[in-house]
């Protein structure tokens, strides 16, 4: 592996915010950029930990966004809760696969697909290890390219809910569940935002 | 490595806010967690005849409409007779998971005058539940086939009426009092012990407070039609107890002795109104009898009647032998109510309460003496139909009465079939007994007396009466001759009668001078005395 010259190795830290590469000298705190005045350190601080924090919030709160309802339809067929996987089982059942497969995209394999991949991320870095940093750097860009996918739930619950309101014949109404929901969408968003991908490079070998 | 020691301090501070997300969220679930766990009511599982309609995750479970619980699980037991329902409660239902509550699967149902569960057209299948009295908590429950007739906990009062037979009466039926719709029919079923029909009756509040000890309840199912002297009469209740049957209850009689059900049950119901409220019957005793003759119309349920009262009908007809004068007599056995005898049997029966076979047979061995006995008689012309009667003979043979036979054994009078066939046999005797042989020979006697003399006419008589008749035309041909116009005998006659007028003019005229001139009969007439005109010139003397 082809060993670039790195920045901190030569006390050189750079702006995340505006990229200006500053000197940190001798001082191990952080200084204010030089160009744009917010304050450079040589990583972000405490990436590892905030990364870690949002991801565990949004496994945690995973659980009550995949239990409870997301949405309640009143109809004259009867009052029904729907969860998100019970939602996607009716629309695969009822012969709408397609929506089914993107409900389960944006709602189960995008949400689980981060959870995986910044765990593996924040462990690789835990542990600096130098297996598959390319991939890894990829995975991560990947991650944050489509975490955002995961609002299509969140979208489709509020506008069934705002459209779907004839009062006495057919009505729907959100439940706990989409809020929840929402949130996991956010920590892991917060997750991915943390984390610091300088971290994947700064394995032993090359820091040595 | 040195530059990331310093940075240690700040990723401290750093760490302990962001940590406050993933504990919040936590917090949330726990309390979510903790309040799903306590929100969690019983699992039960009901066991169906069939799973027409359950689906899992969608069934609900309802009490009075309102959403307690939701099915989990549908599967076959263990010999598939049978289909389990696991439903899972809300803990504000948990109470509902004991004995006593009822499930059972809201379809759509349609009878005559109602119809429920038309919402699950639409909506699918329910179950519904209804609490009991609450007792032990249990969790395996029995669903039922179909609704209870009731609604959840209503006030009124449950009755259980006893019933020779159902009839037509089903559940949910009406109940009337006074042809108004008090209550229904909840359930029926026989009883285990006495084979008796049993009919549950639900009648709602205030109107239960009608019912007294005196009340009576008769099947009013169908149409009564009946005709009597007072016209033709049509009793129902109403067209709803026409088609579904019904029953229906007034206040009876009070009286201390009716007649009570058997345990477990409150009232008697009665085939029909007037059942219902005639009096009580009293203890129905077994009698027994013994006819020599063929009863042909005799059946099972004839009534047996004591002076044309209706108290009692045969209960079985057996053909017996007697080896001794080898004949087959016919035994029959009734049951008799002495109490329908009404005052009768209370002031021969001086005894008054008790109502024992013993105290039965000696009153009839009191009635045999004096006469009682059994007739068949003939009830209708044109079915032939026997009813036995117990009348007094008073001309009847003696009879031993054995008054410790049970049955009773009542005497009988065979010769006595029926009256119509009584009363031809009396005709028929009596022109037997007519002399008619008699009465043949004497009119014979007669004919041949009429005979001779109408030879001694023919003989003497007419020839005579012919001479006869001709000397008269004779005679008559001779005064004819005489009273003919030229008859000298008739102008003698008519001469001699002018000579009489003449005369009798003549002497007119005499008298009448007289009269003026009596001295013309001395001196003679005068010349100044005019003569009559009319007086002729009287001959002088």
């Amino acid at each position: 592996m082809t060993a670039y010259p790195r920045g901190i190795a030569h006390g050189l830290w750079s702006c995340v915010i505006c990229g200006q590469v500053a000197n940190s000298g001798a001082t191990s705190s952080a200084i204010p950029c030089g160009r744009c005045g917010s304050l450079v350190t040589d990583r972000r601080p405490g990436s590892s930990e905030k990364t870690l924090a949002w991801l565990t919030a949004g496994i945690i709160l995973y659980v009550p966004a995949n239990v409870l309802p997301v949405m309640h339809t009143h109809s004259v067929k009867g009052d029904e809760d729907s969860t998100i996987v019970g939602g996607i089982l009716e629309f695969w059942q009822g012969g709408s696969w397609d929506i089914a497969t993107l409900i389960f995209v944006a709602s189960v394999a995008v949400p689980v697909t981060k959870f995986i991949a910044l765990g593996l991320l924040l462990w690789s870095a835990r542990w600096r290890s130098t297996w598959a940093r390319h991939e890894r750097a990829k995975l991560y860009r990947f991650v944050e390219s489509i975490g955002y996918w995961s609002m299509l739930d969140v979208v489709v619950v509020a506008i069934t809910c705002s459209l779907l309101q004839f009062r006495g014949l057919a009505d729907a109404e959100p439940r706990p569940g989409i809020l929840f929901f929402c949130c996991v969408v956010v920590s892991t968003m917060m997750a991915a935002m943390s984390f610091d991908p300088r971290l994947i490079w700064d394995s032993p070998v090359t820091s040595r | 490595m040195n530059a990331s020691d310093p940075t240690l301090e700040r990723h401290k501070s750093g760490m302990r806010l962001v940590w406050v997300v993933p504990i919040a969220a936590a917090v949330v679930g726990i309390i979510l967690l903790v309040n799903t766990w306590r929100e969690r009511g019983p699992t039960v599982t009901i066991t169906f005849e069939n799973g027409e309609g359950l689906e899992v995750g969608k069934t609900l479970v309802k009490y009075r409409n309102v959403t307690i619980g939701r099915v989990s699980q549908v599967k076959l037991d263990a010999d598939r007779t049978h289909v389990e329902v696991v439903a899972d409660l809300a803990k504000s239902a948990a109470d509902l998971a004991a004995d006593g509550t009822h499930f059972w699967v809201v379809r759509p149902r349609i009878g005559v005058g109602w119809a429920t569960g038309l919402d699950t057209l639409l909506s699918g299948a329910y179950i519904g539940v209804e609490s009991g009295a609450g007792g032990a908590k249990r969790t395996q429950f029995s669903g039922m086939e179909s609704p209870p007739p009731l609604p959840h906990r209503a006030a009124g009062r449950q009755l259980v009426l006893e019933a020779t037979e159902l009839g037509s009466v089903s559940v949910g039926a009406p109940v009337y009092f006074r042809r108004f719709h008090v209550g229904q029919v909840i359930d029926e079923y026989l009883d285990d012990k006495s084979h008796a029909a049993r009919i549950v009756l639900f009648i709602d509040a205030p109107h239960d407070q009608a019912i007294t000890r005196a009340t009576r309840f008769w099947n009013a199912s169908g149409v009564d039609v009946s005709i009597n002297s007072d016209g033709l009469k049509v009793r129902s209740q109403s067209v709803a107890s026409v088609l579904a049957g019904g029953v229906a209850f007034e206040e009876g009689p009070d009286v201390a002795d009716a007649d009570a059900p058997s345990a477990g049950a409150d009232f008697l119901l009665y085939k029909d109104e007037p059942s219902a409220m005639a009096p009580p019957d009293g203890e129905p005793h077994m009698v027994r009898m013994r006819f020599d003759k063929a009863l042909r119309g005799l059946t099972v349920g004839a009534p047996i009647e004591f002076v044309g009262v209706d108290i009692g009908s045969v209960t079985a007809i057996d053909v017996g032998y007697d080896a001794v004068s080898q004949r087959f007599p016919v035994f029959v056995t009734g049951k008799v109510f002495p109490r329908r005898m009404g005052l009768a049997y209370t002031t021969i029966h001086a005894g008054g309460k008790s109502d024992t076979d013993d105290d039965l047979a000696r009153l009839t061995a009191q009635l045999v003496a004096r006469g009682l006995r059994v007739q068949p008689h003939s009830g209708s012309l044109l079915t032939g139909r026997l009813y036995l009667a117990l009348d007094f003979v008073p001309a009847s043979p003696k009879i031993a009465f054995n008054p410790g036979a049970r049955p009773i054994e009542l005497p009988t009078l065979d010769g006595n079939l029926g009256e119509l066939e009584t009363g031809l046999n009396h005709i028929v005797a009596k022109i037997n007994a007519l002399p008619l042989h008699e009465v043949v020979a004497q009119a014979n006697e007669d004919l041949r007396d009429l005979h001779g003399t109408l030879q001694s006419v023919n003989g003497g008589l007419l020839p005579r009466a012919v001479t006869t008749l001709g000397t008269l035309e004779d005679t008559l041909q001779t005064a004819d001759a005489l009273l003919t116009d030229d008859s000298p005998f008739r102008s003698n006659i008519e001469d001699t009668l002018g000579d009489l007028q003449y005369t009798l003019r003549s002497v007119k005229a005499l008298a009448d001078t007289l009269n003026r001139h009596p001295e013309a009969l001395i001196r003679g007439r005068s010349k100044d005395a005019s003569p009559t005109p009319a007086t002729p010139q009287a001959p002088s003397p």
